[in-house]
């Protein structure tokens, strides 16, 4: 299973003090992210990426501590929440470099 | 079917009533207003049935915009009906500005917006303030303009409510009143003509440099809000955020990020005041 998210046209983000104010311009909602929403946001901008693939950059970017799984489940909680926000969707492996 | 032309800030209404008196008392309260040829909206104040124009009669809020679930109001509180229905085309048709629920005041070429629910003092403050100094802007709704950030002046009538007529017409002149409405659905209601210099001045909009919550009926109390909660409580404050779309989103991170937030609470309306002319010198920079 891979994340896909959106087009870097299709969305606004804005810094608001601890939130960050995300327009999607397909569906005109608004949305407000905290940390690290924002930033697995914009690494899959564009992009299709494998959890194992988004949580290695993240830990690069970020040096961020894996702690016996921690980070692992809480990316999946994450990502689940940016799928039903439809800011993300997801694609499975043999749908991958396919046209949609 | 008699009419009425005026315009309110940038906003341009062309009333039409089954009643001639409610327009003589209309035109009375906005003769210094201007009087356009074209009209940005239709408001129209109707008897719902025939026999309601003569019999208890009755006024029925319509117009370009319309409520259908609105209970039509008795025709001795027509200015609160006419009120009313302006209020429902500006909020629910007006496109050129980001419309806010919020009253609003300039001094030294920046201004105060002080948004909060019906009750909140926002609108006797800011007819206060138009009293001592300030320009008032408006009480109902701040405009905000999407392209350069300013606020736009909607300068109507001031809705006094229940103690704060009583607030007014200790300070300002009998002749910028109109009639006390009595057991409206809001409580007693007068209506407060605002300074002519507000008038004069309705095309004139300013940047903001200060955003207020009050609450009136509260110990005294200041608290500062973030930018995500002022962002936030601002989207319920709005009636056409969304949609605007994403020019309203720009024009709410732009206004958050140009002015601080404060929620102030206080229990008598010249101490209120006397916070928010503190606050401002403190908050709102220089």
């Amino acid at each position: 299973m891979r994340f896909a998210g959106p087009t870097p046209d299709s969305i606004r983000i804005e810094r608001l003090g601890v939130l960050t104010a995300c327009y999607h311009r397909p569906s005109g909602r608004t949305h407000l992210l905290t940390e690290p929403a924002p930033e697995i946001l914009t690494l899959i901008a564009g992009r299709t990426l494998s959890r194992s693939d988004i949580l290695g950059e993240l830990t690069r970017q970020y040096d961020l501590a894996e702690e016996d799984g921690v980070m692992e489940e809480a990316l999946a909680a994450r990502l689940d929440e940016l799928v039903e926000a439809g800011l993300a969707v997801t694609v499975r492996e043999d749908e991958v470099g396919t046209d949609a | 079917m008699h009419e009425f032309h005026r315009q309110i800030g940038p906003v341009r209404f062309r009333l039409l009533s089954d009643w001639k008196a409610p327009l003589d008392r209309l035109a009375r309260l906005y003769a210094a207003y201007p009087e356009p040829e074209h009209c940005d909206f239709t408001v129209r104040l109707d008897a719902p049935n025939p026999w309601r124009r003569f019999i208890r009669p009755h006024i029925r809020l319509g117009g370009d915009y319309a409520v259908a679930e609105a209970a039509p109001l008795p025709l001795r509180h027509a200015l609160l009906a006419a009120e009313m229905a302006m209020n429902l085309h500006v909020a629910l048709g007006w496109r050129r500005h980001l419309v806010i629920h919020a009253s609003s005041a300039e001094k030294e070429g920046r201004v105060l917006i002080m948004t909060g629910q019906s009750g909140s003092g926002k609108s006797t403050l800011a007819a206060m303030l138009g009293t001592r100094g300030w320009r008032f802007m408006g009480d109902e709704f701040a405009l905000v303009d999407p392209a350069i950030g300013h606020i736009h002046p909607f300068p109507r009538l001031v809705s006094l409510k229940n103690e704060a007529i009583g607030v007014m017409e200790a300070i300002a002149p009998t002749e910028r009143f109109g009639p006390r409405l009595t057991d409206t659905p809001k409580g007693d209601i007068r209506h407060f003509v605002p300074p002519v210099e507000s008038i004069a001045a309705m095309e004139r909009s300013a940047p903001p440099a200060l955003i207020l919550y009050p609450r009136f009926g509260f110990a005294p109390d200041v608290r500062p809000l973030g930018m995500e909660e002022n962002f936030v409580r601002l989207t319920q404050a709005s009636t056409n955020y969304v949609a605007l779309g994403e020019t309203g989103f720009g024009a709410l991170t732009r206004l958050v990020r140009a002015a601080p937030a404060l929620a102030l609470d206080f229990d008598d309306g010249e101490a209120g005041l006397a916070m928010v002319e503190q606050l401002w010198t403190e908050e709102a920079g220089q």
